[in-house]
């Protein structure tokens, strides 16, 4: 048993009986900054969603524990009250649901962040002024015509609403402009800051990485964790691609 | 995902409408005979010391009832027993015209549904009915100073400056040969609303009206007759609420609303009935040029529930539009919809419903609009949405059209959907349990109804909401 803050073990899971992830380790140590990457349909996202509960796929084998505590059979909500956050890759939309009553509503399922109505505003706008998101957001139905680029405003706003023990961004940086994604880093940092955050990042772009210190990359292709290492390993993906992991994922 | 939450999950069939569900002693109060004859009517009658008239228009519906059908096209109302509804009970005090005139048991059962709260706050006027007969009802005085009458539909048939009025608009929207159960209203109708808005003038607050069903057995047979007059506004909100029992209960109101020129009404409902309910309810509009009707309408409980406001608009220039939602959980089978009639030149309709079905209930969406050979550059747009909450529940959508015009516009449009998985995974992905995530957005779903209501009629609605929702997940 290791004492990473999050430790998956062996872990396989897949919809309709066809497996998507298979035995796959993972280890997340607390306040490190760990990134996973791997070519499009590896299964980074499923992962994402496996780790926090998503009752889509069905878990087949192993174990996932954080904070010492087996949540393999935890529901999505426990898990998020135990203080795991999953931005998504690809937010919903919720028609009729003010982000603001949305907001108010995640909060208050927590004790910590049970404030005023009037406290909780001001928190709220503060945290949309950090974003460079228009206040008048706050106001409009949770993801509804919202661009690609302010869906993800909205999950960054949730993690430093919500500040998890972990996040795990799953692409909070696609489809962003230059001045969205610097806002996003933003976001990122004031994480690691204040909450002494964990995080795990899924991402094609090496950019958004800049101005953190990378502790660890894994690496994931076709539904299998086939090395990690450390910061340099960016570099070297960025140059010469997943070609080179190909055959350690058929070995598999 | 605490410990009562949990518990909660586990009763399907049942939620909790104790907050609805409260009976009072009707011991005291007299029941007629049970059973519909010309003797009964007149007994109706003659407590009310109404003009003649009325007693003929009763004797005559009576009449008509008797050779009437019972509706065959639409959901079975078999379950009920016309011979065994008590239709009228008396309640056990006469009008009053200050709250604390009420009696403790009324007034008590009026704090749970938080009227004298509503009404502290900015509401023009309270007429509240408990069981068939107006017990309450005051008017601020601003209201009354602009010249608004509102008052008991009974009451103001005694006052001669009103009986010509209501002679002449009386059952005239909604015949008793319109169906049965307008008949059967016509024969034994009962308490309700009178409001008379002179020419010009703009009620800036609604006036509301609250209806309730408490004896046993007991049908509910209010009438509504609403008059705006030229150039003039108002908002008026009925709102209903019932106990729950085991006798099957009817409620088969009327509601006729008269819109004049230029004029604007805002009619807004919730029907909230208990889950015995027979809800045979008819509510009619007619607008006279460039006059205005908006329905806002929510229809939560009821057994069986057959409800189509219909417009009728009769003037150029004249505007409807529709926004309901209906709710239909375990046991219900609720048809609801619209009619419009469109007979004059660019007249404008749209009806936008919403309906949400769950735990086996059936929900149907009638809408019809007809338009005439007068409906020269006319429009309508009817759109329904309908969100299954599971495989057991049942929407339907059944749009009729009767075009006899050119350069009429028509268009229709309907969806039925489901709660997406991925959805609640996100809610629930952000901590809220699978309840709450649900509910939130059934809520979302419902909120073009509920942004139309008053506040605090928006936050009862929610409630509604969350208590059907309660126990939703097995
Ligand atoms: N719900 C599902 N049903 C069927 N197949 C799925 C489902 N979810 C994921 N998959 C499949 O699993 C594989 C992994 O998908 P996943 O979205 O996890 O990839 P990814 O690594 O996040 O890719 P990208 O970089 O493009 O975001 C893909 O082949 C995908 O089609
Ligand atoms: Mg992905």
């Amino acid at each position: 048993m290791s004492d990473a803050l999050l430790s998956v073990r062996n872990l396989s899971a897949g919809v309709d009986g066809k497996e998507i992830l298979h035995s796959v380790d993972l280890d997340v140590e607390e306040g490190g900054v760990h990134v996973l990457m791997g070519p499009n349909g590896a299964g980074k996202s499923t992962l994402g969603h496996v780790i926090m509960g998503e009752p889509t796929y069905d878990v087949t084998g192993g174990t996932i524990t954080f904070g010492g505590e087996d949540v393999t059979e935890l529901s999505p909500d426990k898990r998020s009250l135990a203080g795991m956050f999953l931005s998504f890759q690809a937010p919903v939309e919720i028609p009729g649901v003010p982000l603001s009553s949305f907001l108010r509503a995640i909060a208050s399922a927590r004790p910590e962040l049970d404030m005023k109505r009037k406290e909780f505003r001001k928190r709220v706008r503060e945290l949309a002024d950090e974003l460079d998101m228009d206040r008048a957001y706050l106001d409009r139905e949770l993801g509804v015509g919202f661009s690609g680029g302010e869906k993800k405003k909205v999950e960054m706003l949730q993690l430093l609403l919500l500040k998890p023990r972990l996040a795990i961004l799953d692409e909070a940086d696609s489809g962003l402009d230059v001045d969205a994604l610097s806002v996003v880093s933003r976001g990122m940092e004031l994480y690691r800051r204040e909450c002494n955050g964990t995080l795990l990042v899924i991402t094609h772009n090496t950019r958004i990485l800049e101005h953190l210190d990378v502790d660890k990359v894994h690496v994931m292709v076709r539904g299998s964790m086939v090395t990690e290492g450390d910061a340099s390993m960016i570099a070297d993906i960025d140059t010469n691609g997943f070609e080179q992991f190909e055959s350690l994922a058929q070995a598999r | 995902m605490t410990e009562s939450s949990e518990k909660k999950r586990t009763q399907v069939d049942d939620i909790d409408r104790s907050m609805y569900d409260f009976i009072k002693d009707e011991s005291n109060q007299e029941h007629l005979e049970a059973g519909l004859t010309p003797e009964i009517v007149r007994e109706i009658s003659e407590k009310k010391n109404e003009p003649d008239w009325m007693l003929e228009k009763r004797l005559k519906a009576l009449e008509i009832y008797h050779e009437l059908p019972i509706p065959d096209w639409g959901p079975s109302i078999a379950g009920l027993d016309m011979d065994h509804i008590v239709t009228y009970v008396k309640p056990e005090t006469d009008q009053q015209a200050s709250w604390d005139d009420v009696p403790e048991d009324i007034k008590d059962t009026f704090d749970r549904l938080g009227i004298p709260e509503a009404e502290r706050s900015y509401l023009a006027g309270v007429g509240a009915q408990y069981d068939s007969e107006l017990v309450y009802h005051s008017m601020q005085e601003s209201a009354s100073k602009m010249g608004i009458v509102y008052s008991g539909i009974e009451e103001a048939l005694e006052d001669p400056k009103w009986e010509g009025i209501i002679h002449d608009h009386f059952m005239k929207l909604i015949p008793p040969t319109d169906h049965k159960f307008a008949a059967l209203h016509g024969a034994v109708w009962s308490g309700g609303s009178f409001v008379y808005v002179p020419k010009g003038v703009q009620l800036d607050y609604p006036l509301q009206s609250y209806f309730r069903l408490n004896a046993r057995g007991a049908g509910q047979f209010e009438h509504t007759l609403i008059i705006v007059e030229d150039d003039a506004s108002l908002h008026f909100i009925e709102g209903c609420s019932a106990p729950k029992y085991n006798v099957a209960n009817l409620h088969a109101g009327a509601v006729e609303l008269f819109v004049g020129e230029r004029a604007h009404l805002r009619y807004s409902t919730i029907e909230n009935w208990s889950k015995n309910m027979y809800n045979l309810n008819t509510k009619r509009a007619i607008c006279k040029e460039g006059g205005d009707i908006e329905w806002i309408s929510g229809s939560f409980g009821s057994h069986v529930g057959y409800l189509y406001p219909m417009s009728i608009l009769n003037g150029r220039d004249a505007k409807s539009s529709f926004t309901g939602i209906t709710f239909a959980g375990a046991g219900q089978n609720l048809d609801t919809g619209c009619k419009v009639v469109l007979n004059a030149p660019r007249t404008k309709a749209s009806v936008e419903t919403k309906s949400i079905s769950k735990d086996g209930g059936v929900s149907t969406f009638r809408s019809s609009v007809v338009a005439t050979k007068n409906a020269e550059d006319s429009a309508a747009t009817v759109s329904c949405q309908s969100l299954m909450l599971d495989d057991r529940s049942r929407s339907d959508t059944i749009p009729a059209m009767d075009v006899k015009c050119k350069n009429v516009d028509i268009g229709h449009e309907a969806t039925i959907g489901r709660i997406g998985d991925d959805k609640v995974f996100y809610l629930m992905s952000r901590g809220l349990s699978e309840e709450e995530a649900r509910t939130m957005i059934v809520n979302g779903f419902a909120e073009p109804v509920s942004k139309e209501l008053p506040l605090e009629y928006a936050v009862e609605m929610n409630n509604l909401i969350k208590l059907e929702m309660e126990g939703a997940i097995g």
